[in-house]
Parts: structure tokens; sequence; C-alpha cells
């Protein structure tokens, strides 16, 4: 526990864990709000600018957390990691600066524009700045992805005898293959995100009673592109990200799956406890020869397993990666079925009326939530020991200087920062929800 | 190149100096300008479009930082680990302050978004004067290019300092004092009223304290580091910045004494771009100065990243600059004018 690199990650892990609860939020949000807005602009119904009106106020207080949280994140690359800066910052300074340039002035000079400004903008200038929102936040995306498929699958660089890194090739780092798996896939999720969120807002004013047009337009967007976008998200986007990781991370696949021996017709394992000691799943429920299929398209494949890798290019935590990863998948594979179901009610017009499906959808919203969280816990894990893929140990690029006093110190101090944080933006968020779509009589 | 890149990271944190300055300026005058919602509501209308953007030029100059001169991001962020924090904790305050004021219409909630937004205001320029205050008086950077700060030690300026010392809280006491003459000014042209009148007469009694700070200020910096003008005369650039200082000054007073608030705004802005880009001129080609030997310090020379990812850099940096320059003239285009109040419910 007074190891500074343990306090190092645990705060990067949980601050970034922490902040990215609200930009998946913001980006899927932004999409939606431009098809609402697209939507209303053609028809003309004021039904649905009244529910951009409605994500747009969420929309506000849910990017000002997502901007205080995320912050940190661009300064504890400095701070809490010096020495991979230090040896990176060459490569991936390039960006994190262009994110700054590209991205952030986008989103911040439209947002006051989008949030506050549609009595003064004409209806096409204000859709405008939806736009600008969405393009700014969706690039502010590609950007951390870059950098992250960087220290994943590094490419467009060479290292100096005294190792720094060095960009040898621009267009090859920016067009990192890894970040366009990656991208897609992410990108999916955030509207699979903010669908749930946009459907349990319905289907909380529908259980309710109120507002029966916002209620029934939010659940039928919600479930039609939470439909569409989670299955998706599963294939071909999760297919792609998989058959990456088994080809450039094979040890990181074999931990992820609970793979402990080598061979062809590798069985996928649904359910089961890693004893890593012992080196086999406890309790394992297995479908055979499928995993084999999953990563190389042929059931005859051999997939590695654990024993066939150094024991020191093992993942730290084998555990929490298979964790993750099953966590993941299995709330994926149960997305899709919830909007299966909500679209096919929608789809015969008993969605409103369908309570135990209503319930479903309000209560549901977390899921999303927490499988993304725990597929980029997949990504993060599954890079251990590595901060830099193959290149650079995680326990090389700590601050030096900074000791475990300091670092503790600021950590009790974000847990407790986000702590409040949190309850003030779910006191606001419930606020909003519970008075509804309309947005002028409310106010008290 | 090195040249080239240590002025692109200098002209983007002095433009964040600049802009989020009269957000702070406008945050340290808060209570004082304005007393009623309504008053309070017109200095956060004014803040409140702009304070996002204005915060991202930070972002900006941290990330150019990163990209052109690794070294020195890791040595100064690793270094100035606390204040940093503090930096980062008190800037999410501000924020919030600013953001989430509106949404409920109770009065204690405003007081405390109110005191949230004043406190930060107050706390965030003294502490990123002290860190310019840090990087001209030097820090204990040794062999392994790396240096670690506690916050104070005991406030006096020796080989082993704080991050706080009595030279270094002067220079936070300036930019504390120059962000709120800086942020009066902004209120005055902004605004209308019984807080266009207060800060009007606000203005002119921190713009005096300012002169006077900075008398006081640029002695001691001779004083502490006593190389630190010999840049001076051989550098036409540094002469173009004092020029560029000193007529802004003469335009704040002017602009007062007309009343043409607009001019003695930018005559602040343009004290603010001239006097930090006088001391950079100064300090070039050193970023991180070594206490302990001159060979430790760190320079653009030194710190410099690989040429291929610069020269890529180059490329997009300047198209993005212009980009972002668009932005901002169609912002303050829309927001141009005095501030009124928005309507309840309708923004900040």
């Amino acid at each position: 526990m007074g190891d500074p690199l343990f306090w190092h990650r645990l705060q990067f892990g949980f601050t970034i864990t922490y902040h990215y609860l609200f930009p998946q939020l913001t980006m899927g949000l932004a999409f939606i709000i431009v098809v609402l807005k697209a939507l209303g602009l053609k028809t003309g119904e004021a039904r649905y600018m009244e529910a951009a009106r409605f994500w747009i106020r969420i929309f506000g207080i849910n990017f000002a957390v997502g901007v205080v949280t995320g912050i940190p994140m661009e300064f504890q690359f400095g701070t809490n990691w010096a020495e991979f800066s230090r040896i990176s910052g060459g490569v991936i300074g390039q960006s994190l600066a262009m994110e700054g340039m590209f991205a952030f002035f986008l989103e911040s000079s439209f947002l006051g524009l989008l949030v506050w400004g549609e009595k003064k903008l004409s209806p096409k200038a204000h859709f405008g700045a939806a736009i600008a929102l969405w393009i700014g936040s969706w690039l502010s995306g590609y950007f951390i992805i870059v950098t992250n498929a960087f220290m994943q699958h590094p490419v467009g660089y060479t290292v100096t005898p005294e190792g720094i890194f060095q960009m040898t090739s621009f267009w090859a780092f920016i067009l990192n293959p890894w970040a366009f798996a990656q991208y897609a896939h992410n990108m999916l999720a955030t509207v699979v995100t903010a669908s749930f969120v946009v459907a349990a807002v319905g289907a909380f004013w529908a259980l309710k009673g109120l507002y029966p047009e916002q209620a029934r337009l939010n659940l039928k967007v919600g479930v039609i592109l939470g439909f569409i976008f989670s299955a998706l998200l599963a294939f071909p986007t999760g297919d792609i990200a998989g058959k990456m990781v088994a080809k450039y991370q094979p040890v990181s696949l074999a931990a992820m799956e609970g793979r402990f021996d080598s061979g062809p017709f590798a069985d996928l394992v649904m359910v089961g406890q890693p004893n890593v000691a012992e080196a086999r799943i406890d309790n394992p429920i297995r479908v055979p020869a499928v995993l084999s299929f999953l990563a190389y398209g042929s059931f005859s494949a051999n997939v590695k397993g654990l024993k066939d890798f150094p024991r020191d290019q093992w993942p730290t935590s084998i555990e929490m990666l298979y964790y993750a990863y099953h966590i993941m998948v299995g709330l994926g594979t149960l997305l899709i079925l919830i909007m299966a179901i909500g679209l096919l009610l929608s789809w015969k017009g008993r969605l409103e009326t369908a309570r135990p499906m209503l319930w479903v959808l309000m209560l549901a919203f977390p899921f999303p939530y927490i499988a993304t969280t725990a597929g980029w816990a997949v990504a993060e894990f599954g890079r251990q020991p590595w901060l830099i893929y193959g290149l650079l140990r995680t326990a090389k690029g700590a601050s030096p200087t900074v000791h475990s006093g300091a670092t503790i110190f600021t950590s009790l101090g974000f847990a407790g920062i986000y702590l409040v944080l949190g309850f003030l933006f779910l006191y606001l968020i419930g606020r909003e929800v519970a008075h509804g779509p309309d947005s002028h009589s409310h106010q008290a | 190149m090195e040249m080239l890149w240590f002025w692109l990271v200098s002209v983007l944190m002095a433009i964040y100096v600049v802009m989020d300055g009269f957000d702070f300026g406008a945050g340290i005058l808060h209570l004082f300008v304005a007393k009623t919602n309504e008053e309070r509501r017109e200095v956060l209308g004014a803040v409140g479009p702009l304070w996002d953007g204005n915060e991202v030029w930070l972002l900006a100059g941290g990330g150019s930082l990163f990209l052109a001169f690794p070294r020195v991001l890791a040595a100064g962020f690793s270094g100035f680990y606390l204040a940093l924090f503090l930096l980062l904790w008190f800037l999410l305050l501000r924020a919030i302050s600013i953001e989430f004021r509106s949404h409920v219409q109770d009065v204690l909630w405003r007081q405390l978004w109110d005191a949230g937004f004043s406190v930060s205001s107050i706390v965030l320029p003294v502490l990123l004067g002290a860190a310019l205050g840090n990087v001209l008086r030097g820090v204990p950077l040794d062999a392994s290019g790396y240096f670690s700060l506690p916050l104070w030690t005991h406030l006096s300026v020796t080989a082993w300092p704080g991050i706080l010392d009595w030279y270094t809280v002067l220079i936070g006491v300036f930019a504390l004092v120059t962000m709120a003459a800086h942020g009066s000014l902004f209120l005055a042209w902004k605004t209308q009223g019984p807080v266009h009148d207060r800060s009007v007469a606000l203005s002119m009694k921190l713009w005096g304290a300012v002169v006077v700070i900075w008398l006081v200020a640029t002695v001691a910096s001779f004083g502490v580091t006593p190389g630190l003008f010999q840049n001076l005369p051989k550098s036409p650039l540094a002469w173009l910045a004092v020029l560029i200082f000193l007529a802004g000054l003469v335009s704040v007073f002017v602009g007062v004494r007309r009343q043409k608030y607009l001019m003695a705004f930018l005559g602040s802005g343009a004290f603010i771009l001239g006097i930090l880009a006088a001391t950079a001129a100064c300090v070039y080609p050193v970023m991180l100065k070594s206490t302990l030997d001159p060979a430790y310090s760190l320079t653009a020379q030194n710190s410099l990243a690989g040429r291929i990812g610069l020269n890529a850099a180059l490329g997009w940096w300047f198209i993005a600059f212009v980009i972002v320059l668009g932005y901002y003239t169609y912002l303050f285009r829309f927001h141009r004018g005095k501030v009124k109040a928005a309507a309840e419910g309708e923004g900040y």
C-alpha cells in the first residue's frame, strides 16, 4: 500500500472511470440531439424540438461535469506519469494537443449557443450548433482513442538511443488500425448508453402517466437507436476489436477468456471463477470450440493459453481482466435482448402500455454504463503490464519524484470531491427529469 | 524550430491568462460589484458563455508544451504536484459554480455558488502567479531532470524553497490584483447600471495598485534573479513587448477617463500580454531554471521533441489556430453589446 505505483494507478483508474461516465452520455446524446432536431426541421413537428430541448438541458449539465472531471486527466499525464510523458510526449503529445485545438475549442464555443441560444438563433443556426457539438465531442473521442491506440498497438514511431519515442510518420500514428476498431466500437457504445437513458426517461414518464406524447417519442427513439447500435456493437465492431486483441495481444486474449492451456477447438468459458494459482477455471460452464471460431474464424484454430507465455508477460490482474471481459460481453448481450423486445413491442404499438417492459427499460439504464466501463477495463487491464504495449512497462512510467504521501492525499481529495459532485449531478438531473420536457412552465 | 515552439507555447499561455483572466477578475469582484440576484446574473451572463472556451487555451497551451517540450511538462508537472492539484480542484469549483448556479432558484443555493465562484476566482490567479514566480526564481532541478517542491518550506528564497515563498506569493498577489483590474474593465465594458458604476469606480483604484505592485515585483525579480534582465537590451522582441504593455497601460487610463471601456479593456489585455511576452523574452531559452546548476536547466533546445513530429504539428497547428480565431470572432459578435440578465430558467 505504500508503493507509489499502486496509488498512481488507482488514482488514474478511479478518475478516468468516473470521468468517462459523463462523456459517454455527452457523445451519444449529441448524436441523438442532432437526430431529433433533424427530424423536427424536416417534419416541422414541435414534439421533436421539445424532446431536443429537454435533452439539451440534460446535455448541458452532463457536459459541465464531463469538462471538470476531464481536465484532471490531461494534467495527470504530467503529474503522475512524468516518465511516460517524457519518453512518449513527442508522439502522444501530438494527439492530445490536437484534441485541445480542434475539439475542445469547437465544443466550448458552441455549447453556450446550443444550451441557451435557441431563442436568439434561427432554427437552422441552432441545428448548426448541435452539429458543432456532435462533431466536436466525437473528434475529441477520436484523439483520445488514437492516444490510447498508440499505447495498445504502437505505430509510426522510432526509439532514440536515449530511449525517447519519436514520431516517424504522423499519418501512421493518426490512422492506427487499432484506433479505427476501437473508435467504432466505442462510439457505438456511447449511442447505446444515450439510447438507454432516453428510453429510461420515456419509460419513467409513461409509468407515471406524465407527458404521454413525449414519453412515447422518447421510448420510440430510445428503442430504435438502442437496438440498432447495440447490435452493431456486438457485430461487427466487437468482433473486429476481439480479433485485433487475438492478433496483437494474444496473452491478453488468453487472460480475458480464462484460458490457461493451448490447443485447437478452444472452449468459450461462459461462467466460472479463474483460479490463477491452480491455473484453472472453477465451476465453469463451457461452449466447445466457439472461442477458436470467434478469435480466428475457424473451429479448429489453435488458441494459445497463458501457460504458453512467459510469466512476466501475463497481465497483472488476470482475474479483473477476466471478469471485466465477461461482464462486458454478458451485459452487451442483455442490452441487445432488452432493446429487441422493446422494439418489437414498440412496432406493435404496445410498448407504452406494457408496464413490466417499461419497468425494465426504466431500470436498465445503468447497464450500458457498466458494460462500457467494463469494456475499458478490458482494454486497460489487458494492456498491463505494459504502459506502451511491448515497449514500456507501467512501473517505468510513473513520476520518479512524487511519493505515495502526495498521491494518497490527492486520491483521497478526488474521492471526496467526486462524491459531492456526483450528488450534485444526480440532484440536478433528477430535478430536470421530474420537471419533464416542458421547459418554461416548470420553473418554480 | 525550438524558438518557434517556445513562442507558440508562450503565446497560447499568454492568451490563456488574458482570456481566462477577465473571468477570474469578474469572479474576484463578483460579490463586491454585484449585490442583488439580478446583478449577479448580469456578471455571470457576461462570463458564462465564454469561460469554458477561455479555459481551453490552458489545455491548448499545455498540449502544445507536451507535444514540443515533453521533458519540461514531465519535470514541471510532477515537480509542482500538489500545487497543480489545488489548481485543478479550484478550476473545478469555478466551473460548477458558474454552471450550476442558475439551475435552482433558491437563495441558499445561489449564495453557495456565488461564494464558490468568488473564492475559486481569488485562489486561481494566486496559484498561477506563484507558478510564474517559480519559473522565474528557478527550481532545484538535478541531474535526473526532475525536482520536487513542497507547497512551502519556510517562505524564504533559498536553494530548497517551497512553491510558495515570499517572492512567488508576491507574484501571486500581483497576478490577483492584475486579474481583478482586468476583470473590472471587462465588466465596465459589458455591463450597465450599478454593476457598471461599481466596476468603473473600483477599476482606477485597482490599476493604481497594479502599477505599484508591478514596480515592487520587478525590483524583487531583479533581486531574486539578478541575471533576469540581461537579455533585455539585445532582444528586439522584448522591446516590442515592453512597448505593448506600456501602450496597454496608457490605453487603460485614457480609456477609463474618456469612458471608452472597450479601449480600456483591450489596453488591459495588451498590458498582460506584453508583460508575459517580455518575461518570456527575458527567460528564453530557459524554460525551467535549475537553482542547483545552470547545466541542469531545461531549455528550449535540450527539451525539444523530435523533428518529424514537430514538422507535422506545424502543419495543423496554424490551421487550427485560425479556425479558433474564427470561433472567437463569431462568439464575441454574437454576444456583442451590454449583457442583459436572461429570464429565470434561461441562461446563467
